[in-house]
């Protein structure tokens, strides 16, 4: 084991450590904003509506990531170029970033809906005595509530996120795994670079989830 | 959208012996479903050792279950998969590498590493899910059982385990179908299972809508399939007057 060729390599692995955090923090907000949408459609007296969020929601958790990227990776540049005419090229980053956050938008979903769920009853009440409209009572009443209670819940899928972002290996983009892979083929010391993306990955999972086990206890006063 | 669907590709030749397409495809759906069914094996009886181990009144055993599900959740599975497939078969003794590296078919060394490497990521959160089945048990159960003059591995044998399982059916069925999911990064290390297949299609018929199409059907039936063939089983067997926590 020899682990001085990590020093000289670290420049990439920020690098790429920086395209992961990147992907995960716009896949997480368009995620969260997507999923958001969709519980609200779920949750919604139109039947289509819901009947179609339920299904988009139940059709993304029932195929394996990797495919969802794969297929993005194919599909996204088609339709792109379809609709602009064009035939420019928009990157493995872009199919990536949308592959994620249609992806996590069906598991969000889910975790709002349950948050929206869990507000009782009385608050939707009061707010249409006040003579809110319905977009009102969900943006001034009961969001802010359902998104306090479930923020543990948001950040540990979040957490989840940050492992899977290293499936884009698989379309070639330079995130942090993959730097760390290539480095190590260079310099052929492949073992120490995995272990220690390895560990990188483990000490920031660890310690976002011990925090958000510390933020749990606190919001559930 | 202007694109010309072509179903009957799959049952164009492939040029390769007398293969159809649709013959790569059921290769695939095989090695999936080997794979997600043999990491199963190991995650259902690591995971409920180690399920059994974090409910123990011991530290150590705790505590060791405790690290290891920490361990086995904060690693990315690809990451993982790396360490089974490039790293451990170099730690192995002269004789078993050599094995391992050279006397197996590629397939198979991938197959074995894949197995692995599922089977111990998905025992942590089958650990996890059987703690949490036995602790929603009364204590009462344990008490009673302990009172009867049982030892402690027939406590939970003969009483614990019996109703953890029956409640945890739920969860264990969407872990089941997540092994589904994620068997599909042993195409990241070429081992032909459904994905690799369908990507290979893709590349040498240039039809890549009707090739990710019939892909995304098949792991959709599946995990239907298995959804409502699971929904069956925790129907049989569910405990009288308990299950209601979980039941609709």
């Amino acid at each position: 084991m020899d682990f001085s060729p990590i020093v000289p390599a670290l420049p990439s692995l920020w690098e790429g450590m920086l395209l992961t955090l990147k992907l995960l923090v716009l896949a997480v907000l368009g995620g969260v904003a997507l999923g958001t949408l969709l519980a609200l459609a779920r949750l919604s007296h139109n039947k289509t509506l819901s009947f179609l969020a339920g299904f988009y929601v139940n059709y993304f958790r029932s195929i394996p990531l990797l495919l969802v990227i794969t297929w993005f990776y194919f599909v996204v540049p088609f339709i792109i170029g379809w609709v602009t005419g064009t035939n420019q090229p928009i990157g493995a980053f872009t199919s990536c970033l949308v592959a994620f956050m249609m992806f996590e938008a069906a598991y969000y979903c889910e975790i709002v809906r349950a948050g929206i769920q869990s507000i009782s009853r009385g608050q939707v009440n009061a707010a249409y005595a006040l003579g809110m409209t319905y977009s009102q009572t969900m943006r001034l009443v009961i969001l802010p509530q359902a998104f306090r209670k479930m923020t543990p819940l948001l950040l540990q899928q979040s957490i989840i996120l940050f492992q899977d972002t290293s499936l884009v290996y698989a379309v070639g983009l330079m995130d942090f795994l993959n730097s760390a892979r290539s480095q190590g083929d260079i310099t052929g010391n492949l073992h120490e670079f995995l272990l220690v993306a390895g560990l990188v990955y483990f000490i920031i999972s660890f310690s976002a989830s011990t925090l958000v086990k510390r933020l749990q206890k606190r919001l559930t006063v | 959208m202007n694109y010309n669907w072509d179903w009957s590709v799959f049952f164009k030749s492939t040029g390769i012996g007398e293969e159809i397409y649709l013959d790569w495809f059921i290769t695939g759906l095989g090695w999936t479903v080997a794979l997600a069914l043999s990491a199963w094996v190991i995650a259902l009886l690591l995971g409920s050792l180690l399920g059994v181990m974090r409910t123990l009144p011991g530290r150590y055993a705790a505590r060791i279950a405790g690290a290891y599900v920490e361990l086995f959740r904060n690693v990315p599975l690809l990451v993982q998969l790396f360490v089974w497939y490039f790293i451990v078969p170099d730690w192995l003794p002269e004789p078993l590498e050599t094995w391992f590296k050279q006397d197996l078919n590629p397939s198979t060394s991938a197959f074995i590493s894949v197995t692995i490497c599922l089977g111990l990521f998905t025992a942590a959160r089958v650990c996890e899910q059987v703690r949490t089945g036995i602790q929603a048990l009364p204590r009462g159960q344990a008490m009673a059982a302990y009172a009867l003059g049982l030892r402690p591995p027939q406590v939970y044998r003969q009483v614990l385990l019996p109703q953890a399982f029956r409640i945890i059916i739920p969860p264990l069925t969407s872990e089941f179908l997540n092994v589904f999911k994620n068997s599909s990064v042993a195409s990241l290390i070429g081992l032909m299972e459904l994905l690799a297949q369908t990507k290979q299609t893709a590349e040498f018929t240039a039809n890549l809508f009707e090739a990710f199409t019939l892909a995304t059907l098949i792991y959709f039936t599946l995990n239907m399939g298995l959804m409502l063939f699971m929904r069956w089983v925790e129907k049989k067997v569910r405990v009288p007057g308990l299950i209601a926590l979980g039941g609709k």
